[in-house]
């Protein structure tokens, strides 16, 4: 038996999304329409498993200009829902009725779902639900889908209306919304259309044509002919009212609803002229001088949960990486404690020096070292003799049993078990290393993306998403985009993937688009290792290398912002800026809770799909030979990875790190952006006693071309390393993050055109630095140095030249 | 003759004539802004752009160069 289908639209900030909620439970499925990237959501009635009710997208109106109005309009004219629930703010009752009169003519069985009665009833207003229903011709009742109540009942009422018009097999009946002339136009335009659509839409078909609404004409086949015969009667009207037939329709729709609320909605007295709280909140946060010191401590807040050290963002991800996930393990909070004046990691680290101490003995040398884990630098460095020696090797590894209880990662536990199985080395690595690693990457971002999205939520359920927008909009506009776009980015600073998924709430798909391609310019946490290791090796630790990148960030964004309006992808109109801000209210846990995981789910979920089998290819490929005999880490150079990054390392050749190296640590890059980073130390690595940046100092100098002088050789090593930096900074992004952007912009060939956009600005900013760099530095003037500056004057081009004319 | 971005914070008016076209037009009056229909200005963005406007009960912001499109009537 088929189920019944109930389409539930609204407008936005109508407490659509609560009543969903409210109606479905968990029994929701979330996906895109296809080929776009707008959400689409359905789900059970929670009280009768037949009934399916599809989430519309919030729309202000039916008219064929935006994307969620035209998949809204397809849905409810091609897919044959039984009912449609129209949820209306009853607090804010005029501008929603005017949907609830287009969709009555849609001759639908409907019920109107007064909401938010609670804050009606508070302030003190009445709302004749009876006459509103007379006037529509549908049923009206009142409902709060914040405190559960009447939602469900509203739901059984559709269905029961959808039942009995099934039974009755006739058409319901529609308002009449229209004066005389318009009424009579109308009327001969059903005529001509009679049996091209449902009979019980004829009248919502018969007025867009008297609108001129070009997909409805195009779609019915209505020939030039037919068309130039109703012309007369539209204009015959357009002449009475002197106006065109869009606004006449809009202008009667609200002078009905006008009339309509004059009689049906009694506003208390005492409420007219006292501000609302609403109100009195924006004085303060849309405050001329208040409104950015305001927004800037949220963003703080924002930054102070996602990276800070000491943040639970940060916490959280240390605590997944290095304990939950890892091969290792971690202690039960609270149960750590001290052994002897010492915690754990301090006994660790006193271990480490220890084995430092011997190590450097046994090999004969006088001094032992400990370096940084991140940046191969040397921490502390000191002398070795007999005495420390001996004094050293008598120090024990500490077992983290004694410091608390410790709970082993879930990377040991898997590796345990494969040992007690007897399984091989190499399988064991596959699995530990490959698929597991794999697998953890990905878990590994869970905790920042939580905590983003927690706050997003709570940010944009409260109602403050709009003041940003509003508050930034003047800024974006500058480079086609608008105030919606500045969340994304700053978002990005964090991590690109919650800041591509974070670019939904733009409801511009060609402004969505653009976000979505130049959000992940902003260095992430991932990229800021990258820098920090450089900028401590080549640079000697200058703070303004990470500032230089964040503001070349900046800089892409705004001018390849520029740069993408102007191509015949995004050309065109700027979208109207025309948006509502809604009341401000407090949210609900459940509805933050709900809007939280269904975008971790979707994250972990089909990213997942992405990362894990990529993690398994890149062990197999760093792991073996093209003999599949295994090389291991030692044997590197040997893997298929190198032996294939030489087949391409002429790619790289311009960048000036044209060597298998450069080809896998960038590869290795795109898995997660801080591998390069290890990747780098793995390759660079050594016999000799030299730190691992110093070595990796070596392995860029190695890169050198043989032609520069010697007393260069130093400047260019550092241009070469700035520009490795670069072009991993600005390619495109991790594979997560690659893999969100493909689900976010709803088709593949957009994502591919994201890659393309992205690879290009990575490779040519590489491209120039190095060329030009080296141009400058050794005083020669090659061919790739007029390469470089082509490519320069073409990006320069791309940004400058005039904008296109609207066709 | 005035226009809604000529308004400053606090004035009010009337809507005498939209003068805009397409999807600017049509979006602007789904919103509620009609001729004849009662608009009062609350706030200008901090940054100059765009403004605030009370509607049919409800607070709307629009740019101002959308607004000029919005002839107010004296």
């Amino acid at each position: 038996m088929a189920k019944i289908k109930i389409a539930l639209a609204g407008n936005p900030n109508s407490g659509k999304t609560t009543l969903f909620n409210d109606l479905t439970g968990s029994n929701q499925y979330v996906g895109n329409w296809p080929g776009v990237t707008v959400e689409k959501k359905d789900g059970l009635l929670r009280s009768n498993k037949d009934v399916v009710i599809q989430d519309l997208p919030g729309i202000y109106s039916l008219s064929p200009y935006s994307l969620e109005e035209k998949v809204s309009r397809k849905f409810l004219v091609e897919e044959n829902p039984d009912a449609i629930i129209n949820i209306v703010d009853g607090t804010n009752i005029e501008r929603n009725l005017y949907l609830s009169t287009q969709l009555a003519e849609l001759g639908l069985p409907m019920v109107v779902a007064v909401n938010m009665m609670d804050v009606v009833k508070k302030n003190g207003d009445k709302i004749d639900f009876e006459r509103i229903g007379k006037a529509l011709r549908c049923e009206v009742v009142g409902i709060s889908a914040l405190k559960s109540e009447g939602g469900v009942e509203a739901a059984q009422k559709a269905v029961e209306l959808a039942k009995a018009a099934a039974e009755a097999k006739k058409a319901g009946e529609v308002p009449h919304v229209f004066s005389g002339s318009v009424e009579h136009a109308i009327a001969h335009i059903e005529e001509t259309i009679q049996g091209k659509v449902p009979a019980r839409s004829i009248r919502w078909f018969a007025i867009k044509i008297f609108e001129r609404d070009r997909e409805v004409i195009k779609d019915l086949g209505i020939g030039v002919g037919e068309m130039k015969h109703l012309e007369e009667h539209i204009r015959d009207c357009e002449k009475e009212l002197d106006d065109d037939s869009e606004s006449i329709i809009t202008n009667q729709r609200y002078e009905f609803i006008k009339s309509l609320t004059d009689k049906a909605l009694a506003k208390s007295e005492a409420r007219k002229n006292k501000a609302s709280l609403s109100d009195r909140i924006d004085r303060i946060v849309t405050n001329r001088l208040l409104a950015l010191p305001i927004f800037l401590v949220s963003l703080c807040v924002m930054w102070w949960l996602a990276v800070a050290e000491n943040g639970p963002g940060t916490v959280l991800t240390n605590w997944a990486n290095d304990g939950f996930l890892s091969a290792e393990g971690w202690h039960l909070p609270f149960t750590a404690h001290e052994v002897d004046g010492k915690d754990y990691d301090a006994a660790k680290a006193d271990f480490a020096k220890a084995e430092a101490t011997v190590k450097a003995w046994e090999a004969g040398e006088k001094k032992a070292s400990i370096e940084n884990e991140e940046t191969g630098e040397i921490d502390e460095e000191w002398d070795v003799d007999e005495a420390a020696y001996k004094a050293a090797s008598e120090v024990k590894e500490p077992e983290p049993s004694d410091y608390g209880v410790w709970v082993p990662g879930i990377g040991a536990l898997i590796s345990d078990g494969l040992d007690k199985a007897g399984v091989g080395e190499t399988v064991k690595s596959l699995v530990v290393d490959g698929a597991w690693g794999g697998v953890s990457t990905v878990l590994g971002f869970v905790p920042v993306i939580f905590v983003v999205f927690l706050f997003l939520a709570f940010l944009e359920d409260c109602g403050y998403m709009a003041r940003v927008a509003f508050i930034m909009d003047r800024l974006f506009r500058k480079f086609g985009l608008s105030g919606k776009s500045f969340i994304p980015m700053i978002v990005g600073k964090g991590c690109g993937v919650p800041a591509v998924m974070a670019a939904r709430t733009i409801e511009n798909e060609r402004d969505r688009r653009m976000t979505i391609i130049l959000a992940t310019f902003m260095p992430c946490g991932a990229k800021t290792v990258i820098i920090a290791m450089f900028a401590s090796i080549f640079f000697a630790g200058a703070w303004w290398v990470a500032a230089l990148m964040d503001v070349a960030g900046v800089a892409i964004i705004v001018l390849g912002g520029i740069a993408l309006k102007k191509s015949r992808a995004f050309a065109g109109d700027a979208a109207p800026f025309v948006m509502e801000l809604p009341a401000y209210h407090m949210p609900t846990i459940t509805g933050i809770w709900r809007h939280t995981w269904s975008r971790l789910k979707a994250y972990i979920l089909k990213a997942g799909l992405v990362i894990f089998p990529a993690c398994v290819f890149l062990w197999f490929i760093m792991n073996f030979d093209f003999s599949f005999s295994l090389v291991g880490e030692d044997g590197i150079d040997k893997s298929m990875l190198a032996t294939v990054g030489g087949w391409f390392k002429w790619l790289l050749a311009p960048l000036g790190f044209g060597t298998w190296q450069g080809v896998a640590a960038s590869v290795s890059a795109e898995i997660a952006k801080e591998q390069a980073t290890a990747t780098l130390s793995l390759m660079a690595s050594g016999m000799d006693g030299a730190s691992t940046a110093a070595h990796i100092g070596n392995l860029f100098k190695s890169f050198v071309p043989a032609s520069v002088p010697a007393a260069s050789q130093g400047a260019v090593a550092k241009l070469i390393a700035m520009s490795f930096m670069i072009f991993n900074l600005f390619i495109p992004p991790c594979m997560v993050a690659i893999g969100v952007t493909f689900r976010e912009m709803g088709s593949k060939k957009w994502g591919w055109l994201a890659i393309a956009f992205q690879l290009t600005v990575g490779y040519s900013f590489a491209l120039c630095v190095y060329q030009i760099g080296l141009a400058v530095v050794t005083g020669t003037f090659g061919l790739w140095t007029a390469v470089a500056i082509v490519v320069a004057a073409a990006c320069l081009w791309a940004v400058v030249r005039p904008a296109r004319k609207e066709v | 003759m005035r226009h809604l971005n000529e308004l400053k914070p606090g004035e009010s008016g009337k809507i005498a004539k939209l003068e805009g076209a397409g999807a600017l037009k049509r979006r602007i009056m789904d919103m509620g802004l009609t001729k004849g229909t009662e608009i009062r200005v609350t706030k200008v963005a901090p940054l100059g752009d765009p403004i605030e406007l009370t509607v049919r009960g409800y607070e709307l912001s629009i740019r101002k160069d959308e607004a000029a499109t919005i002839e107010i009537a004296d």
